[in-house]
C-alpha cells in the first residue's frame, strides 16, 4: 500500500544508503540558534511553540529542506515565524545582517 | 479532555491514512497499518492545532503503538523477525482492530 507522505521530513522508509555513524561536533552558530530557540518558546516569552517551529520547517518545502542542514532549516523557520508574528520585520533582519557583514570587512 | 481513553494496553489499533493540509505527528509509514497499544501516555494538547499557534484544548490521549517491523517494511530477515519500532499516536488517528495487518 502506498501512503502519501506528510512533507519533504517524512521519510521513515525511505532509502538511505549507508548511515553515517560518526558524531558531529556543533559550530558555534548552531548553538546560538539552538539558545535562541529556547529563549523565545520558554514560559517566560512564549513567543514560539515547538510545534509551529516543526511546522515552519516541514514547511520551507521540498528543494530548501534538501538543501540545508538542521540548524539552517531550524533559522529559516525561526525567521519566518518571528516575521510572522511581529516579532521583527523582513527589513530589520536584512539591516542587521548588512551591519554585521559591515563589521566584519 | 472530553471522554476517557478508548484504547488500553494490548489492544490492536489500525492507523487512519489521512494526510490533512497541516502539521501532523503520524507518519506515512504508519499509516493503514496495525500495530497493539503497548501503553497508554496520557492526555495532551493537539499538536496539529498547537502548530498554528492555537492551544490546542482539548487535550487528546496519546498512546504508544508497536509495530512489528517485518510488517511494516515488508521484509523477511530471520534477524528481523522480532523486530519492532514505537511509535506515539494520538487517539483521533486510531480506530480498533482485529487482524494483524
Amino acid at each position: 500500500m502506498s501512503v502519501e507522505k506528510t512533507g519533504p521530513h517524512d521519510l521513515g522508509g525511505s532509502d538511505a544508503g549507508t548511515i553515517s555513524r560518526e558524531t558531529h561536533t556543533l559550530q558555534w552558530w548552531e548553538k546560538r540558534i539552538d539558545a535562541l530557540y529556547k529563549l523565545l518558546s520558554d514560559d517566560k516569552r512564549n513567543i514560539l511553540k515547538v510545534d509551529e517551529l516543526r511546522y515552519a520547517i516541514e514547511s520551507l518545502g521540498e528543494d530548501a529542506y534538501a538543501r540545508y542542514g538542521y540548524y539552517e532549516r531550524w533559522t529559516l523557520a525561526m525567521r519566518e515565524l518571528l516575521v510572522r508574528k511581529n516579532v521583527l520585520t523582513d527589513q530589520e533582519i536584512e539591516d542587521r545582517i548588512a551591519h554585521l557583514k559591515e563589521m566584519r570587512q | 479532555m472530553n471522554a476517557a481513553a478508548v484504547f488500553k494496553t494490548g489492544d490492536r489499533v489500525k492507523v487512519h491514512v489521512h494526510n490533512p493540509p497541516h502539521h501532523v505527528r503520524t507518519p506515512a509509514y504508519v499509516q493503514g497499518r496495525s500495530g497493539i497499544i503497548e501503553r497508554y501516555c496520557g492526555a495532551f494538547a493537539n499538536p496539529e492545532q498547537l502548530a498554528n499557534g492555537d492551544h490546542g484544548m482539548p487535550a487528546i490521549h496519546l498512546y504508544r503503538v508497536r509495530f512489528s517491523q517485518p510488517d511494516l517494511w515488508q521484509i523477511a530477515e530471520p534477524g528481523a523477525i522480532n523486530d519492532s519500532v514505537d511509535v506515539e499516536i494520538f487517539e483521533h488517528w486510531l480506530q480498533a482492530c482485529d487482524e494483524r495487518k
